[in-house]
This record gives structure tokens, C-alpha cells and sequence, in this order.
């Protein structure tokens, strides 16, 4: 059979579906990664084919997995975790003046310790955590959401500038509705963002990359949710 | 003004249950913070999936629990590094999976001549529902395959499954590397538009 595009033997470009299929060698890939770290459309166009081998593997038919692998895997994992323990001895750090630097500490620590210097009046998330029995609500491994009892909220979440034309917008998740509660650019250090509608008990936020100036509806599954407040 | 603020996370002891309601993204990213019932829900999702293309490729069970062993671990290890914006967990996973899968092929082909001890398989039962949810996907699938033409699935069927790099492929073919690569290339884009026909893309329930 004749090549369908015999230019493409020296053309880098044609490397992209072994690489997707992992069918090149290693020097192949080393290569071929430095090519795609500056080829804006061999990345797009990889997207699309990644997913399209990766779907391959549930054509590959077999049993199932002997059950104790699920508890070797948990078990080696839960090993690895950083621990935690010493944290709240640092509860006294003095200096915790950007608000990205806490949160990225507060998060990294895994306890919902916030320290914010900025002006509640001028900082949403410092004036809903400054209510009473205000409480904040991880949000996976980038933010965090201050809820207080009266159902105001704020959400700092560390997230890369939307790309051109799209938009992060939060939601109110509740057992039976999603709400859009305002979009925001996201950027350097931390976002934070007052959550625009009520958040009642046992509702969580999550939030969701849309087309700028925000959608009435999620066209996505969130990238990012947080636990259900209590 | 400084506030500070202690909430110990409401996280332990959670069931999978409650996380049956969020998206893999959403899981991915708490994994991310070192969440291990998320880990573990994940594995619920993928892991049979995982297990039967280790298998698949590697044809041994012991290496196959290997090799999905490192990828969900490389999963626990480098969730914060997984970009929503450019690929789906499952993809992303899956990849994991499948590059691990072929890395241990690949080196195990080194020492051929050596036997492979091949541990009995022991297959766990799986629900109902379980079978039921990966046999509509498996036939999507095999049927996107079918409608290939047979030199491109052919391509995609050896390097994917069989762990063979193009030039190995070539070799075995008989063919030009272009011509591998166009093949790879074509019948790949094929698949994906007809995976995307056949309405395999998750669209959020509304």
C-alpha cells in the first residue's frame, strides 16, 4: 500500500499517533515531546487522539482484577501520604501575608487553617470567615470555601488564567438544582471569589471552565468541587 | 486582620457512596490532596478496565497487577499535575495505565528465552451492573474497530495492544515506517469520530 502522506517520514508532525499509541521508542518520544512543547496544534490535535487509544482499552476483554490488588494499592498509598501530623504546631507562623501563600499552605497542610491580612471589608473570603460560626470547606488540592450559617460564601481557589475566550464559573450544587454563582479569570496567586447566591446546609460548590461571560447551565463536568457543607 | 481559623476536614471515614456522585475530574483533583477514598472510588471505576488491557498486553497476571499497581500509584502520585482543561481523567489514567503496561512488555522482551511463570488467573465476580456498564463500552468499542479498514486496525491493534513501536511494526509488516505512521494516524482520527458517533463522549445529565 502506498503512503497516504509520504512527506510526513521527516515531518515531526507525523510522530503524533505513535506517540499516542505509545508506539515510539524512547528517544522517539524525547524528541518528539521537545517538538510538541512548542507546537500549539500538535497538542490540540493530540487531545483528541489520546482519547481515542485511550478508549481502546475497554475493547481489551479480561477478567477481573484479583480483589486483593485494590487493598495493595490503597495500602502503599496511604503509606506514601505526607503526613500531616506536626502541622497545627505551625499554627503561629507570623507572616502569612499573601493570601496565595496561605492558601496554597492551608491546602498543602490539608487543614483548614486560613490566615488572611487583608481587610474583611474589601476581601470576601475574610468577611464571610470573620462571621460567626463560619467555616471553611476543602475543595480538593487548589482551594478552599468559606461558609458561614448564614449562607453566604466565598471560594479562593488557585487556578492558571482562563485561555482566550473562556471563563471559570462557580455553581451551587444542591441535591436537586445547580445555580450559576458568578464567573472569575483565575491567574496568578489565588482567586477569590464571593459566591453569588445563598449556599444552604449540604450543598457544595463546584466550578466549571465555560465560554466567556458565563452559561445558565454547566456544559461540563466540574473540574473542581468541594465537600458538601454542613 | 488576621483570622485564624481551625476546621479539622470533614473527611474521614467517608464512603465511596458519597462520592459516587462526582465527576472523575472532581475525584482526580482530591486525589491531588492526598484523599485516599477518592483513590480508592477511582479504582472502582478504572481499575477492571485497567487490569483486563494490562492483561491484555502483557499476558501475565502477575506483571499485569504490576502494572496497574505503579499507574494508580503514579495516579496518587501526580494528580496535581493532570490539566482538566487538556485531556479527561479517564483518559489521562488510562494513558498511565497503558504506557506502564508497555514499559514492562517492552522490558520483558529483553529477556525472552526466559519462561514468564504464569500465576493462575483469579477472577473476582463483578456486579451485574458492572459487567453490564463495561460491556456497552467494550462493544462500542470492537465495533468501531470492525468498521476500520483492516490495515488500519491492524496498526492500531499491534502498537496499542501489542506494545510494538512503529519501526518494530514496520519490520513484522513488511512495510515503509511512513506508511505505519499514516495508518496509525488515519485509523486513529477514524476511531475517534466514530467513538464520538457513537456517543461514547459523557455528556453532563441535565
Amino acid at each position: 500500500m502506498p503512503s497516504y502522506y509520504p512527506q510526513m517520514a521527516s515531518d515531526p508532525h507525523s510522530l503524533l499517533a505513535p506517540y499516542a499509541l505509545d508506539a515510539l521508542d524512547h528517544e522517539e518520544e524525547r524528541s518528539f515531546e521537545d517538538h510538541l512543547a512548542g507546537c500549539e496544534r500538535c497538542r490540540e490535535e493530540l487531545a483528541g487522539l489520546r482519547e481515542a487509544a485511550a478508549s481502546l482499552a475497554y475493547g481489551a476483554e479480561g477478567p477481573a482484577p484479583p480483589p486483593a490488588l485494590k487493598e495493595r494499592i490503597l495500602t502503599q498509598a496511604r503509606a506514601e501520604r505526607p503526613n500531616v501530623a506536626s502541622l497545627p504546631r505551625r499554627r503561629s507562623w507570623t507572616a502569612p501575608t499573601a493570601a496565595a501563600a496561605a492558601l496554597a499552605a492551608a491546602v498543602a497542610l490539608g487543614i483548614g487553617v486560613w490566615s488572611a491580612t487583608r481587610p474583611a471589608a474589601t476581601d470576601p473570603f475574610a468577611s464571610v470567615l470573620a462571621k460567626p460560626g463560619a467555616k471553611v470547606v476543602r475543595m480538593n488540592g487548589r482551594g478552599v470555601v468559606a461558609v458561614a450559617p448564614d449562607g453566604t460564601a466565598a471560594l479562593a481557589l488557585a487556578v492558571p488564567k482562563a485561555p482566550a475566550g473562556k471563563t471559570y464559573e462557580a455553581w451551587v450544587i444542591r441535591p436537586n438544582a445547580i445555580q450559576p454563582a458568578g464567573v472569575f479569570r483565575g491567574g496568578k496567586g489565588a482567586s477569590v471569589v464571593a459566591i453569588s447566591r445563598p449556599v444552604p446546609r449540604g450543598s457544595a460548590i463546584a466550578v466549571t471552565i465555560e465560554r466567556a461571560g458565563g452559561v445558565d447551565h454547566p456544559t461540563q463536568k466540574p473540574f473542581i468541587a468541594s465537600e458538601a457543607t454542613s | 486582620m488576621t483570622v485564624l481559623l481551625t476546621a479539622p476536614p470533614p473527611i474521614a471515614g467517608r464512603s465511596s457512596r458519597e462520592m459516587a456522585h462526582l465527576s472523575d475530574e472532581a475525584l482526580l483533583s482530591l486525589v491531588a490532596s492526598s484523599d485516599d477514598a477518592a483513590l480508592a472510588e477511582l479504582y472502582d471505576r478504572f481499575g477492571r478496565v485497567a487490569y483486563g488491557l494490562a492483561l491484555r498486553i502483557l499476558r501475565d497476571d502477575a506483571l499485569a497487577q504490576d502494572a496497574v499497581q505503579e499507574a494508580f500509584l503514579a495516579v496518587w502520585r501526580s494528580a496535581d499535575r493532570f490539566l482538566a482543561e487538556r485531556a479527561k481523567a479517564s483518559t489521562w489514567i488510562l494513558t498511565l495505565v497503558h504506557r506502564r503496561a508497555v514499559d514492562l512488555v517492552r522490558r520483558e522482551d529483553r529477556r525472552r528465552g526466559e519462561p514468564l511463570e504464569r500465576a493462575p488467573e483469579p477472577a473476582s465476580p463483578a456486579t451485574a451492573e458492572d459487567e453490564a456498564a463495561l460491556g456497552f463500552e467494550r462493544r462500542v468499542v470492537q465495533e468501531a474497530l470492525r468498521r476500520l479498514p483492516p490495515e488500519q486496525r491492524e496498526a492500531l491493534e499491534l502498537g496499542y495492544y501489542g506494545g510494538l513501536t512503529q519501526s518494530e511494526l514496520a519490520e513484522r509488516l513488511d512495510q515503509p515506517l511512513g506508511t505505519i505512521k499514516s495508518r496509525m494516524f488515519t485509523g486513529l482520527a477514524r476511531l475517534r469520530d466514530l467513538l464520538a458517533q457513537a456517543g461514547l463522549e459523557e455528556s453532563l445529565p441535565t
